[in-house]
């Protein structure tokens, strides 16, 4: 299990993580979303023991990440962002050599074993230069699962894979899953909705949500976009609708047209349509629009990044 | 400690897997067998006697030059790709890794140093009575641990790079600034003199193990000056972590 406690790194001056509080327990898969840029892989990096947080304290399979390093490792498998591999070597050597490094017994049964799973047996001698984004990413995975890792962290996992390669990748995901922890960062939501039961959506080095994906996007659902159109110019509903509570923003498309954006909660269509319909309006159309998870999530992020870009503003004016 | 091995065994394995040992091997050979033919050449029309030791004066120049070739890689590439983050995200040690690197490219250099044995050998043949052992022995352990500091130094400026024609340079800069410190205060006395002399390759290897003279400071001070080197390396992988 993953268990973190303020975790915050900084390089020089740039804070690329702050305060990070999460954990992960056994048994469960944790998706990591967040833009590019949001601290993804520096969490991941701290968590595998490559580099330690500036601040914070964390465990992961039970041992200390500062002091206990080594034994985290041990129990830690990793696949790095665009799967750094020696291209010199065929693909049973690198695995031979790392199944050496975590001196794993009967090296040649466990990494025929490892090549089985993943899919890669076929390619075993040849160069892993010569192989294409998507065997790599293989070979990459096959060398985080050579050791049986209590944890498995995944940067972006999925990428560079066609979809029948991400279909058994899933497939590995979830069955290692059940038993272990397992978390994963990817930025493409629909993987993250089927493979994880919990997601930690991260923006600008910190946590901006955090839930099993159909609670997330229960919670966020009742926040969307409704399309209105009445009958004739509809003058007047403008500012009648504006009175209205639970609506966040309503603006004019054209005559008798509007879009309204409401905010998450109770269904805000009821209380619009006798409103409308109260007001004497004929109402032709009523029609919501859902947000899928990737709104929400571009909504969730570019709250915060709208909100640095406005500090930001109000930088120079304070000067 | 098993780890020093299996770093060190598939790095070996990698010089023979790319162009770079036998490259490195033909051009070395190749140097010091035109320069003992015309040597073995120029005794024989004079009339004198062979120095056994040329073509190990001539190697240790030449490795001055060319031994980080062997080494510039090491560090730097791993560092360049990333996959030093595979390495290290590994139950290793930084100073495994490191010796581990060392360890390959001395294996490397020791066979090329035995190959260089030839010479002495077909000497052997044509001298009478026969070639000063001793002198030879003593010769070729300061070649070796000569080769010993110049890999350490490699390993150690190799990872302070990504680029490996940079990594090059710098450990060619600092196999120089060691073979020459003392220039400047060869015939100075005083402290600042005793230490750069004291520092200096050349004068451990060319005043006493090249004229059969083993002293047990030398050899020290060539094993300080590797595990010196080593030593900064591992820090410097492993300050790569707090940066």
């Amino acid at each position: 299990m993953i268990e973190v406690e303020g975790l915050t790194k900084r390089y020089g001056e740039r804070t690329a993580i702050n305060g990070l509080t999460f954990q992960a327990n056994k048994g469960e898969v944790v998706g990591f979303l967040g833009p590019n840029g949001a601290g993804k892989t520096t969490t991941m990096r701290i968590l595998t023991g490559y580099m330690p947080p500036s601040e914070g304290k964390g465990k992961v399979a039970g041992y200390d990440l500062l002091t206990e390093s080594l034994e985290v490792r041990r129990r830690v498998g990793y696949l790095p962002e665009n799967v750094p591999l020696y291209p010199e070597m065929t693909v049973v050597q690198y695995l031979d050599f790392m199944a050496e490094l975590r001196k794993i017994p009967n090296r040649n049964d466990r990494v025929d074993e490892v090549m089985e799973k993943v899919d890669i047996a076929a390619r075993a001698e040849s160069f892993i230069g010569n192989l294409s984004k998507g065997l790599r990413q293989r070979v990459g995975l096959a060398q985080a699962l050579l050791h049986q890792p209590e944890v498995l962290i995944l940067d972006e996992p999925m990428e560079g894979l066609d979809p029948q390669q991400q279909i058994s990748v899933k497939k590995l995901i979830k069955e290692i899953g059940a038993e272990h922890t397992v978390m994963l960062s990817t930025h493409i939501l629909s993987h993250a909705q089927e493979l994880c039961n919990r997601v930690i959506i991260i923006n600008g080095g910190q946590i901006v949500a955090e839930d099993t994906p159909d609670r997330l996007s229960a919670s966020l659902a009742g926040g969307g976009r409704v399309h209105l159109t009445v009958d004739g110019d509809g003058a007047g509903l403008l500012e009648e609708l504006q009175r209205l509570p639970g609506l966040t923003e309503v603006v004019v498309v054209k005559d008798g047209q509007f879009e309204i954006v409401t905010a998450p909660g109770p269904d805000a269509r009821p209380a619009i349509a006798s409103r409308v319909v109260g007001g004497g309006w004929g109402l032709l159309e009523l029609r919501r629009e859902r947000l899928s998870l990737e709104e929400i999530f571009i909504e969730l992020t570019r709250e915060t990044t709208g909100a640095e870009a406005a500090d930001d503003a109000d930088e120079p004016e304070a000067a | 400690m098993r780890n020093v091995w299996t770093v060190a065994k598939r790095e070996f394995n990698m010089y023979f897997a790319s162009p770079v040992a036998y490259a490195f091997s033909f051009v070395i050979l190749l140097v010091l067998g035109l320069f003992f033919y015309a040597d073995f050449a120029n005794a024989a029309v004079q009339q004198g006697t062979p120095d056994p030791t040329r073509t190990i004066s001539l190697f240790v120049t030449l490795l001055l030059f060319f031994s980080p070739a062997v080494t510039m890689r090491l560090m730097a590439e791993e560092q360049r790709t990333g996959t030093i983050e595979l390495l290290l995200t590994a139950p290793v040690r930084e100073w495994e890794l490191v010796a581990g690197k060392w360890l390959a490219a001395f294996g490397f250099l020791t066979i090329l140093v035995a190959a260089s044995l030839v010479y002495a050998l077909i000497l052997s043949r044509f001298v009478t009575p026969g070639l000063d052992i001793g002198l030879l022995a003593a010769a070729y352990l300061g070649l070796l641990l000569i080769v010993a500091a110049f890999l350490a130094i490699g390993v150690c400026v190799s990872t302070l790079f990504t680029n490996q024609i940079a990594a090059f340079f710098g450990i060619m800069a600092v196999n120089l600034l060691l073979w020459v410190i003392s220039y400047p205060v060869q015939n100075a006395t005083g402290p600042v003199a005793a230490v750069l002399q004291y520092l200096d390759f050349s004068n451990h290897f060319y005043n006493n193990f090249f004229r059969g003279v083993i002293n047990l400071t030398d050899v020290v001070y060539f094993v300080s000056v590797s595990v010196f080197f080593l030593f900064v390396a591992s820090r410097v992988v492993e300050s790569r972590r707090w940066r």
